[in-house]
C-alpha cells in the first residue's frame, strides 16, 4: 500500500465516533492546561497515563496527541491577552500579541494564533507523513558542533529582537546566561552556583522565570502605578476577525514558520521554543513593516505561533522514526507506546502501519477540532480585558502561583517566583527588556553543553566548529546577520534603524 | 473563564496532598522518566490487587533524587504509609551532589526492577568487537568519546569501571554525558562518537533494526534473546545493573517494617506486577531483606570509588 492508502484507512480509523471524542477531550484538557502557566502537556500526559491502561492503543495515543497540539495552541491565549506565556514556546508571542491585545486587536491576533497553528499543524503533520524518514536522516546529521552553530545564530538574529537599547538588551540578555549556569553542570556533574540549596541543583527552571518575569513582573508594574495609570487597555478596536490586510499580512509569516518550525522540532536538540524565536527574527526581518515590530506587528504573532505547533508535529518524527523522544511530552507518549507493547523505533512503520496512520489522521482531526473549538472562544476571551484591572491581576497572580506550585510543592520555587517577579518589575521600571533574559536561560546551557561536547570529541581541536559544512554555513549566516546591519548603519543608513527601535518598553 | 476555573481545579487537584492514602509514592523525579513510571505502576498494581485501597503518586523532582530523598527523610519520618521509589542512580547522585541525607536515612524495602548497561557502536563503525574497542581505549582513551547518560549515572560508572578492568585510567575517559538517553542515542546514530553506552532496552530495538552494533552487555550472564557477550566473559570484570527499589520512612518500628515488607512481596508476587513488567520490559530483579542490604552496601563501595577514581567525588 502506498503512503495516501495507509492515510485514509487512518482516516477511516480516526473518524469513529468513540475515537473523536477522546480526540475532543484531549484538546479540550490539552487547551486548559496551555493556558494554565506553568502546567504543560507533559504532566498532563503523565498524569492521564495511568487512566488509559483500560482504553484501546489508538484511543489514547489519539487522546495524547490532542493534549499536546492543544497545549501548543493553549499558551498563546494569554501571551496574547494577559502576557502570562503558558510555556516556553510562547513567551514570544506575548511580545507582538500582547501589544496587539491593548491597542484593541486582541481578536485578530487570537484569530492569526489560531489560524496559523491550524495551517502549521495541518503542513506539519502532512510533512510528518510523507517527509519523516528523510527529514530524520537530515536531523541526524546535525552533532554537537551544528548545534552551536545553530545557537550562535539564534543568539545574533534573536537580539535583533530586543528592542531600543542594545545595551540594555544585552544586559538582560547576561543576566538570562547567569542564571543559565546554576544547577548541575551536566558534562561534569559538578554543582555550580547553588549555594548548598538543593532545588537550585538543577538550575532554574524556565517557566518559573518566565512565569515571574512576564506575570508577577507585570502584575507589580501595574500594582505600582497605581491611580496615574493612563493607556487603560482597550478591550476591542474595530473588528473581532481579522481584516482583509491582516490575511494578507499573515498567510506567508504562517507558511515560514511551518518551514522554520518543523525541521527545528524533528532536531533531538531543538524545540519549539527555539523554533518560535528564529521565526520571530525571521518575521522582524522579512516584515514590510519592521516599525511596528515591538508596536504589535501581526506577523510576530502569526509565524512563531505557526511555527511552535509545527515544531510539535516535527517532534513526532524523531519519536516514531527513531524511537527517540526530544521532550518531555514526546517521552510520555513513548511510555505509552511501551504499555501497549510497541517500541517506537526503526520498526515501527513497518510492524504498526495501521497505528502510526492512525495517530497521524487523528492529528490531523485534532488540529481541525482544535480550531473549530478556538474560534467561536475569541470574542469571549477578548472580554477578559473588560475585567477591571485589581480582579484581573489578582486572577493572574492567583493562576501563576497555582501553576508554579501544582508542578513543584516547594518552598523554594515560590521564593524563586517572587523574587524574580521583583526582578522582572525592577527592569520595567528602569526600561530593560525581559524577553532576553529568558531566551538566555533557554539558549545559555544548550549552546555551552554543545559547545563543550563538540570540543571533548574534538579534544580540544578549535577547528572543528568549522569543519563541517552545515556548521560553517550556520556561522557565516551568523557573520553576515552580524555584520550587514554594521556596514547599514556606516553608510549613513542608520536613521531607518534606529527609528524603528524608537520607544519601546 | 470556564477553562480557566476548570485548569485552576485541575492544579488545585494536583497540589492538594494525599489526604487520605493508604501509601504515598514519592517519585523522586519529573513526570515520564523510569522512577515516576515506577511508582505509577506500583499504584496501579497495588490497587488493583487489592492490596492497597488508596494509593498516591507525588513528583519531588530535582538532581537525581536527592532532593525528594531529603525531603522524603525529614518530613516522612516514623510514617508507615510514606514510600519512595529510587534506585542505583541516586547512589551516585548522593555523593556528586554532596547530599547531607543518604540511604542509611531511609528504610530500603526492595529492590524491584533492573536493566543492564549495553556497549554500541554506530553501525558504520570498523569496531567489530568489545576486544577491539578496548584496545582503541588503550592507544589513546582520549580519542574514544563515550555517548551516554547524565556525569556520575550509570552510564558513566559502567564507562568508568570497564577502563579500570582493563587497565586504563579512569580519569583520561572522554566521556560526553548527554541529558538523557535519547539524545545520546541521537548521536551515536549520527555517527558523531566512538561509542555509546546506556540502558539495553534504550539500544535494543536499534540493534535489532540493523543502524548499531551492540558489543556487551553489563549483565553477570548472557542475556536470553540478546545476542552479545558479557563484559565478564570478554575478560573484564564489570557487572553493573540499574535497579530501581522502594524504601520505607526512617523511624519505623520492626512491625511497621515487616508490614511494609509484606505488601511489597505481595506486589511482586501478584500476576498485575508480571504483566506490568512484561508490557514495559523490565526485568524483575526481586532481591529484599538482608541481601538486598548487603547487595546495596556492595554497590555503594564499588559506586563510590569508581567516582573517586574518575575524579568526580573528591
Amino acid at each position: 500500500m502506498s503512503t495516501f492508502d495507509f492515510l485514509l484507512q487512518g482516516l477511516a480509523t480516526a473518524l469513529d465516533p468513540m475515537i473523536l471524542f477522546y480526540a475532543l477531550i484531549g484538546v479540550t484538557l490539552g487547551t486548559a492546561v496551555g493556558v494554565l502557566p506553568g502546567i504543560g502537556p507533559a504532566l498532563t500526559v503523565a498524569l492521564l497515563l495511568p487512566v488509559t491502561y483500560g482504553l484501546d492503543p489508538a484511543g489514547s495515543l489519539i487522546m495524547f496527541a490532542g493534549i499536546y497540539y492543544g497545549g501548543m495552541y493553549g499558551g498563546s491565549t494569554t501571551s496574547i491577552l494577559l502576557n502570562t506565556p503558558g510555556e516556553s514556546a510562547s513567551i514570544v508571542t506575548a511580545l507582538e500579541g500582547n501589544k496587539m491585545a491593548r491597542a484593541g486587536r486582541g481578536g485578530p491576533a487570537l484569530a492569526t494564533a489560531a489560524i496559523g497553528s491550524f495551517v502549521a499543524g495541518l503542513l506539519a503533520t502532512l510533512a510528518l507523513a510523507f517527509l519523516a524518514p528523510h527529514v530524520v536522516k537530515l536531523a541526524l546529521v546535525f552533532g554537537p558542533r551544528e548545534y552551536f552553530a545553530l545557537m550562535v545564530l539564534a543568539f545574533v538574529t534573536v537580539s535583533s529582537a530586543f528592542g531600543d537599547s542594545a545595551l540594555r538588551g544585552l544586559t538582560s540578555l547576561f543576566l538570562g546566561l547567569a542564571l543559565a549556569v546554576i544547577g548541575i553542570d551536566q558534562l561534569t556533574g559538578q554543582a555550580r552556583l547553588s549555594f548548598g540549596v538543593p532545588q537550585l541543583l538543577d538550575g532554574i527552571e524556565v517557566t518559573t522565570l518566565a512565569v515571574a518575569m512576564f506575570a508577577i513582573g507585570e502584575a507589580l508594574f501595574v500594582a505600582g502605578q497605581g491611580a496615574s495609570l493612563q493607556d487603560k487597555a482597550i478591550a476591542v478596536k474595530g473588528s473581532v476577525w481579522m481584516t482583509r490586510s491582516d490575511w494578507g499580512r499573515s498567510w506567508k509569516s504562517w507558511l515560514r514558520g511551518t518551514a522554520i518550525g518543523f525541521p527545528i522540532g524533528a532536531m533531538p536538540a531543538g524545540g519549539a521554543d527555539i523554533a518560535s524565536f528564529l521565526s520571530y527574527a525571521a518575521e522582524k526581518r522579512a516584515s514590510k513593516h519592521p516599525e511596528e515590530f515591538g508596536h504589535g506587528a501581526i506577523e510576530g504573532v502569526a509565524g512563531p505561533e505557526a511555527a511552535n505547533n509545527a515544531s510539535a508535529a516535527g517532534t513526532l518524527v524523531p519519536l516514531l522514526t527513531l524511537g527517540l523522544p526530544t521532550t518531555a511530552t514526546a517521552a510520555i507518549m513513548l511510555a505509552g507506546f511501551q504499555q501497549f507493547g510497541l517500541q517506537p523505533g526503526p520498526l515501527l512503520f513497518a510492524t504498526n502501519p495501521q497505528l502510526v496512520w492512525g495517530l497521524i489522521a487523528s492529528l490531523l482531526i485534532a488540529n481541525m477540532m482544535l480550531l473549530v473549538l478556538n474560534l467561536p472562544l475569541i470574542g469571549l476571551w477578548v472580554r477578559l480585558l473588560t475585567i477591571p484591572r485589581p480582579w484581573l491581576y489578582a486572577g493572574i497572580l492567583l493562576f501563576a502561583t497555582l501553576g508554579t506550585i501544582g508542578v513543584n510543592p516547594s518552598p523554594v520555587e515560590l521564593g524563586m517566583l517572587l523574587i524574580f517577579g521583583i526582578l522582572g518589575y525592577l527592569m520595567r521600571l528602569f526600561g530593560y527588556p525581559i524577553a532576553p533574559i529568558v531566551v538566555g536561560l533557554i539558549l545559555g546551557p544548550m549552546a555551552e553543553q554543545q559547545l563543550r561536547r563538540a570540543l571533548a570529541i574534538s579534544q580540544g581541536d578549535l577547528t572543528t566548529l568549522v569543519d563541517s559544512p552545515v556548521a560553517a554555513s550556520l556561522l557565516a549566516l551568523s557573520a553576515v546577520a552580524l555584520i550587514v546591519p554594521l556596514i547599514m548603519r556606516m553608510r549613513g543608513k542608520g536613521g531607518v534603524l534606529a527609528q524603528m527601535a524608537g520607544d519601546e518598553d | 473563564m470556564k477553562t480557566m476555573i476548570l485548569s485552576g481545579i485541575f492544579a488545585g487537584a494536583l497540589a492538594l496532598p494525599a489526604l487520605a492514602a493508604d501509601y504515598t509514592i514519592i517519585a523522586p523525579a519529573a513526570p515520564g522518566g523510569g522512577w515516576d513510571q515506577t511508582a505509577r505502576t506500583m499504584q496501579e498494581v497495588l490497587q488493583a490487587e487489592g492490596i492497597s485501597d488508596n494509593v498516591q503518586v507525588q513528583n519531588v523532582p530535582g538532581a537525581g533524587g536527592t532532593v525528594g530523598l531529603a525531603q522524603f527523610a525529614s518530613s516522612a519520618s516514623g510514617d508507615p504509609s510514606q514510600l519512595i521509589v529510587g534506585g542505583y542512580v541516586m547512589v551516585g547522585a548522593i555523593l556528586t551532589n554532596n547530599s547531607p541525607v543518604s540511604l542509611d536515612d531511609v528504610t530500603p524495602i526492595a529492590r524491584l526492577t533492573g536493566e543492564y548497561e549495553a556497549i554500541v557502536v554506530p553501525a558504520a563503525s570498523p569496531i567489530q568487537t568489545i576486544t577491539e574497542l578496548v584496545e582503541a581505549l588503550k592507544a589513546d582513551p582520549g580519542a574514544v568519546s563515550w555517548a551516554g547518560g547524565s556525569a556520575g549515572g550509570a552510564d558513566h560508572i559502567a564507562v568508568g569501571l570497564l577502563a579500570k578492568a582493563a587497565g586504563v585510567d579512569p580519569t583520561k575517559i572522554n566521556y560526553i554525558a548527554y541529558s538523557g538517553g535519547g539524545e545520546a542515542l541521537a548521536a551515536i546514530l549520527g555517527n558523531q562518537v566512538t561509542a555509546g553506552v546506556s540502558s539495553l532496552g534504550e539500544f535494543l530495538p536499534q540493534v535489532q533494526a540493523g543502524t548499531m552494533r551492540l558489543l556487551a552487555v553489563s549483565a553477570e550472564e548472557r542475556i536470553e534473546g540478546v545476542d552479545a557477550p558479557t563484559l565478564t566473559e570478554s575478560g573484564y570484570d564489570v557487572v553493573l545493573q540499574n535497579w530501581r527499589m522502594v524504601a520505607a520512612a526512617p523511624g519505623l518500628t520492626d512491625e511497621q517494617v515487616s508490614a511494609v515488607a509484606a505488601d511489597i512481596e505481595k506486589l511482586n508476587a501478584s500476576e498485575g506486577w508480571k504483566t506490568a513488567l512484561e508490557t514495559k520490559g523490565w526485568a524483575n530483579t526481586y532481591l529484599a531483606g538482608d541481601e538486598f542490604e548487603a547487595q546495596l552496601a556492595k554497590d555503594k563501595e564499588a559506586t563510590e570509588g569508581i567516582l573517586r577514581e574518575i575524579g568526580l567525588v573528591k
